[in-house]
């Protein structure tokens, strides 16, 4: 009876004992300072840090060749480990190396690679393998860039291993489909704690979860009522819920009315993507994939940009900013910010901007600028441009 | 009909006509043209049309456009039919139904799906679209005269699948914590609305139809819906197709909407990019949207919102309601009817200083 007495508040807490985030077992304990960031040391050898880069199809190869020749400008101590993943071949070696290298170096900057729509339904590698769970996307106006709403400061915590990406599909009798959307528990919890314990860090008021409960019930109810319990442990911020299209008929008309945000996968997908295209497009949003271990950081929407790829039209902002990122996790934060005050600098200087903010510049142009507004800010160039 | 003509044939035909009648009933209609509504409920020069209140602005709004028709002698008779959103049992939703098919039109507020109610109780705008099969959702989003809005000139026609794709209300949680959704996609489905689509874009001599889809991640799912659609359009080949995925689509929307004419997607997408163009064009009080299926059609609201915090205080814009029952009145052909009001609203909103509703 005792040993029953003893016993039964640990299968109480693993099974049926709503999140607190407050408790006092060993168990939990470490499971809150997960999502304090103690990530595995960084692969730095005599101070230079080691991050995987991943060119990927499109615009990646090129922008990413910038990002490579503004560090070693800067004398920025990053070297980069190229893994070339190529979208057209069929076996999964290319895929298995990048994980690879990525477990190995803990960060990564990538291109995005192009899905073909033709090949077979496979299993995405990618975001399971390392279980980048958070996608992060903080959308701001920048200055100096014409938009039609002013002042957007929105945070976008999007769940990034499951729901509708969960790439299950059948067809059991033929011409029905059935795709599945799985929704667990557990990383609906963890994902909530990460958008309040950032909201928290950040400074932020109030964050919303965004959700199609009236619809799918089982679902995105019980995403919503994993947001609720986290959010009892934070009283400090507000916890409101919409539903997504109510949500983006908003951001369309008052997107000011948005501090933080969370939400499952698609509904992530299709809100930052609007909220994308209000602060100027998707030339300008950089995005980071955050695991437990391991950070990836790429562009916001994750563009191919076959079209535009080697015209030197592309807009290299979002990847830049992605690296400033990059620097900032891996505490480099000098750099970061030298090479984010260029950035921003170049960008209000409206004869520079490129094609997708209405102007005529190139992009070796704009990195050409940007090196010479560092330049200017200060002795730390390798060389004379 | 179908039912009795089946049975008339059988013992001639064998088993070959009833299994197709039964899986999908307009593919017996071989032409697969223009759908042939059964005769409109009209007795001496009269229509009848149900009417639905739903929650919210519902009742307040629909009993403008009561007064408004009794105002103008349009020639419509409403049939009213309660829901309570809040009891559990069905009975409700189905005098509704019934009500409907006896009339074949119906001009509806929204009825509110309370989340907190058990996961067996469905939608009521769901089950009512799904019973009667109103299977394309149109919504024609125009940037109207005297609304302020950031985007000017916005003539956008968005056609959404209504009955299937996420809304199939099939979930379960076979591990606890673990909830599986099913999304499905149906060949028929997609080639019915496919189908409607490239018609209506040539009824409305429009050039170009957009499939809206997410096939990168949803192979095989929106793979079909998007090969349903390709099929459908080597029939039209006056009318260009191209197709866009979802989270593009919503970002080109927010930048540069002018360069969409008419789009054709399942159903949730369906519902995020009508409300993105609803909040385009200047919010959910302006658009009217309208639910077709073969034999009935439905007029609402297109974002379908009960707007319970504005109800009963004289705030709500009626905009919506009214362009919607202008709607119904061309579908019942009253178009001279449906022309003076209609006309009437746009002057009115011209008027900035009389019309400020609370959006």
């Amino acid at each position: 009876m005792s040993i029953a007495a003893r016993s039964a508040p640990v299968l109480f807490s693993t099974r049926l004992q709503p999140w607190t985030g407050l408790k006092s077992s060993a168990n939990n304990v470490s499971l809150r300072f997960k999502y304090q960031s103690t990530n595995p040391p960084p692969a730095k050898y005599g101070g230079r840090h080691t991050v995987t880069l991943i060119p990927g199809d499109g615009i990646g190869p090129e922008l990413l060749n910038h990002v490579r020749e503004l560090f070693r400008f800067c004398c920025v101590p990053v070297d980069f480990e190229v893994v070339r993943v190529d979208s057209s071949a069929s076996s999964e070696d290319d895929i298995n190396n990048a994980v690879t290298a990525i477990k190995r170096n803990g960060v990564a900057l990538k291109g995005n690679i192009e899905t073909n729509h033709n090949l077979p339904p496979s299993h995405n590698p990618g975001t399971i393998c390392f279980d980048l769970y958070a996608n992060v996307m903080h959308c701001q106006s920048l200055p100096g860039v014409p938009t039609r709403h002013k002042d957007i400061d929105v945070i976008i915590i999007r769940e990034n291993t499951e729901g509708e990406y969960s790439s299950l599909e059948h067809e059991n009798v033929p011409g029905v489909v059935e795709s599945l959307k799985i929704i667990t528990r557990v990383n609906s919890l963890r994902i909530a704690e990460y958008a309040f314990n950032l909201a928290r860090e950040k400074g932020r008021r109030k964050v919303t979860a965004v959700h199609k409960a009236n619809i799918m019930k089982l679902g995105d109810g019980l995403f919503l009522q994993c947001c609720k319990e986290v959010a009892a442990g934070y009283p400090d911020i507000t916890f409101d819920k919409m539903i997504v299209d109510n949500t983006t008929m908003q951001l369309v008309s008052k997107p000011q009315q948005f501090d933080v945000m969370v939400m499952p996968n698609l509904y992530g997908n299709v809100v930052s993507n609007v909220c994308a295209g209000l602060v100027g497009g998707p030339g300008l949003v950089p995005g980071v994939n955050y695991g437990k271990d391991y950070a990836v950081f790429e562009t916001a929407t994750r563009n191919t940009g076959k079209n535009i790829a080697n015209k030197n039209i592309a807009n290299p902002t979002a990847t830049l900013l992605a690296s400033c990122l990059m620097l900032d996790h891996l505490k480099l934060r000098a750099y970061a910010k030298m090479i984010r005050k260029a950035v921003l600098k170049t960008l209000s200087e409206t004869q520079l901007q490129t094609a997708d903010l209405g102007g005529q510049g190139t992009t070796s142009e704009v990195a050409h600028s940007i090196m010479q507004e560092i330049q200017r800010g200060g002795p730390r160039t390798s060389e004379q441009i | 009909m179908m039912a009795t003509l089946t049975k008339a044939f059988k013992p001639i035909l064998g088993r070959q006509l009833g299994n197709t009648a039964k899986v999908f009933g307009a593919a017996v209609n071989s032409q697969r043209g223009k759908p042939t509504y059964p005769p409109p409920a009209k007795y001496g020069g009269r229509h009848t049309v149900t009417l639905i209140p739903g929650d919210g602005i519902g009742p307040e709004l629909l009993n403008h456009v009561r007064e408004l028709f009794r105002f103008s002698c349009v020639p419509v008779d409403f049939e009213v039919v309660h829901v309570n959103s809040a009891s559990t049992s069905e009975d409700d939703i189905n005098n509704a139904i019934m009500a409907i098919r006896r009339n074949g039109v119906a001009l509806k507020g929204n009825v509110e799906t309370n989340h907190t109610m058990p996961p067996n109780h469905k939608s009521r705008n769901n089950l009512l679209r799904t019973s009667l099969d109103l299977y394309a959702n149109m919504m024609h989003c125009q940037s109207l005269p005297g609304v302020q809005t950031r985007h000017k000139n916005i003539d956008i026609i968005i056609i959404r699948e209504n009955t299937e794709g996420e809304y199939s209300s099939l979930e379960h949680e076979s591990v606890s914590g673990v909830v599986e959704s099913l999304k499905i996609i149906t060949r028929n489905n997609s080639l019915r609305i496919a189908d409607y689509a490239f018609r209506l874009a040539r009824d409305k001599g429009r050039r170009r139809v957009t499939a809206v889809h997410k096939a990168n991640i949803m192979k095989l799912g929106d793979g079909l819906f998007l090969q349903c659609c390709k099929e459908v359009a080597s029939g039209y080949p006056d009318i260009e197709f191209d197709s866009m995925i979802v989270d593009n689509t919503t970002m080109q929307l927010v930048s540069k909407p002018h360069q969409f004419d008419v789009m054709v997607m399942p159903n949730l997408y369906g519902n995020v990019v009508s409300n993105v163009c609803a909040g385009l064009v200047g919010g959910p009080g302006l658009v009217p949207g309208a639910n077709y299926g073969r034999d009935y059609a439905v007029f609402e609201t297109a974002t379908r919102n009960t707007g319970k915090s504005i109800s009963n205080r004289n705030i709500a814009n009626p905009t919506a309601m009214l362009l919607a029952s202008c709607l119904m009145l061309d579908h019942l052909k009253l178009h001279d009817y449906a022309n003076m009001i209609r006309g009437a609203i746009l002057t009115t909103m011209n008027e900035t200083r009389v019309i400020l509703t609370y959006n």
